[in-house]
């Protein structure tokens, strides 16, 4: 049997189930909250990746490759609080997170 | 089963094996090694699906840079592990029950939207547009043409990412000396010097001595 769409969007769907599972797992630890949100859009990207291979259409990979930028620019900022977050507070609990405001 | 189910199975396995040890390692350095992993998994995956040059940016781009700042970042905090895991086990039943819940539903739509059995229709067609051109050149066509606006917006981002990040990070430490740049450049000269006009305290010696030589 090969390899079919409906084979990628399943590893796609697991993927981002996973990555659910894990956001509400590591309620207190903001990296792997941040890593979490790395995979979902892994997850998504591997969506899209499928679709433009089996539709033919080359735009479903011009998306991913916004998605990569946007993602690049999203850990650099969140890695950016997260060092505010463990400088101000000496942890990186994500309850601590609203007392950085002001 | 052809080469390319196998390669197919055995990436996709070791990709989710890797994310879920990235979402229950308990140490943070591992989770982030596990991720540089599932990374590379997904990368052999989109190599099956004929998207060469974002297979090879997620390589580079993700695990040459992402995952390397996180790696940094992870070091540079001194965690205490007791802390961070305080309330995994607790979370456990919500996050496997909404883990299911998110599965489930995505299982019913592709099972409702998509036939699994169903052969592809267009990745012959797909096949025969790539032989004619190759991936990253079709992607490049695409990106400096039709999508060179979002191009410049998508560079914008970055650069927004970069002044956001240093101006977050950036401390300045107190007993750092620092010049003030708009101050140097109005400075006049009358700042600089002052000649001060005053008498003099002792008479200057008299003139002999040139008197001589000229004689």
């Amino acid at each position: 049997m090969s390899v079919t769409l409906g084979h990628y969007l399943t590893l796609g769907a697991v993927l981002f189930a996973l990555s659910v599972t894990g956001i509400f797992l590591n309620r207190k630890n903001l990296i792997v909250l941040l890593m979490a949100i790395e995979l979902m859009l892994l997850a998504v990207n591997m969506n899209f990746v499928a679709f433009s291979h089996y539709l033919g259409d080359i735009q479903g990979q011009v998306f991913v490759f916004f998605i990569l930028t946007v993602a690049a620019a999203e850990s650099a900022i969140g890695l950016a609080i997260l060092v505010l977050l463990f400088r101000n507070r000496s942890s990186i609990n994500v309850d601590e997170l609203n007392t950085l405001k002001g | 089963m052809d080469i390319k189910s196998a390669l197919f199975y055995v990436f996709s396995a070791v990709l989710l094996f890797a994310a879920f040890r990235v979402i229950t390692a308990r140490n943070p350095v591992h989770a982030a090694l596990y991720l540089v992993l599932a990374f590379f998994q997904a990368s052999g995956v989109w190599m099956l699906l004929k998207a060469e040059f974002l297979s090879i940016t997620l390589v580079l781009v993700y695990v040459g840079a992402v995952m390397v700042l996180f790696l940094f970042v992870v070091m540079m905090l001194d965690i205490n592990l007791d802390t961070i895991r305080q309330g995994f086990w607790k979370n456990f039943p919500l996050a496997a029950t909404l883990g299911a819940v998110v599965a489930l539903e995505l299982a019913a739509v592709l099972l409702g939207g998509f036939r699994v059995s169903e052969p592809p229709v267009a990745a012959q067609a797909v096949g025969a547009v790539a032989a004619q051109v190759s991936n990253t050149k079709d992607l490049g066509i695409a990106l400096y043409t039709q999508y060179l606006y979002p191009v410049e917006i998508a560079a914008v981002i970055l650069l927004v990412a970069i002044v956001a990040a240093i101006a977050l990070t950036l401390r300045q430490r107190k007993d750092s000396k620092f010049q003030d740049p708009s101050q140097q450049v109005r400075v006049k000269a009358r700042d600089r010097v002052e000649i001060v006009k005053m008498d003099p305290v002792r008479s200057a010696p008299a003139p002999v001595a040139a008197e001589e030589k000229q004689a």
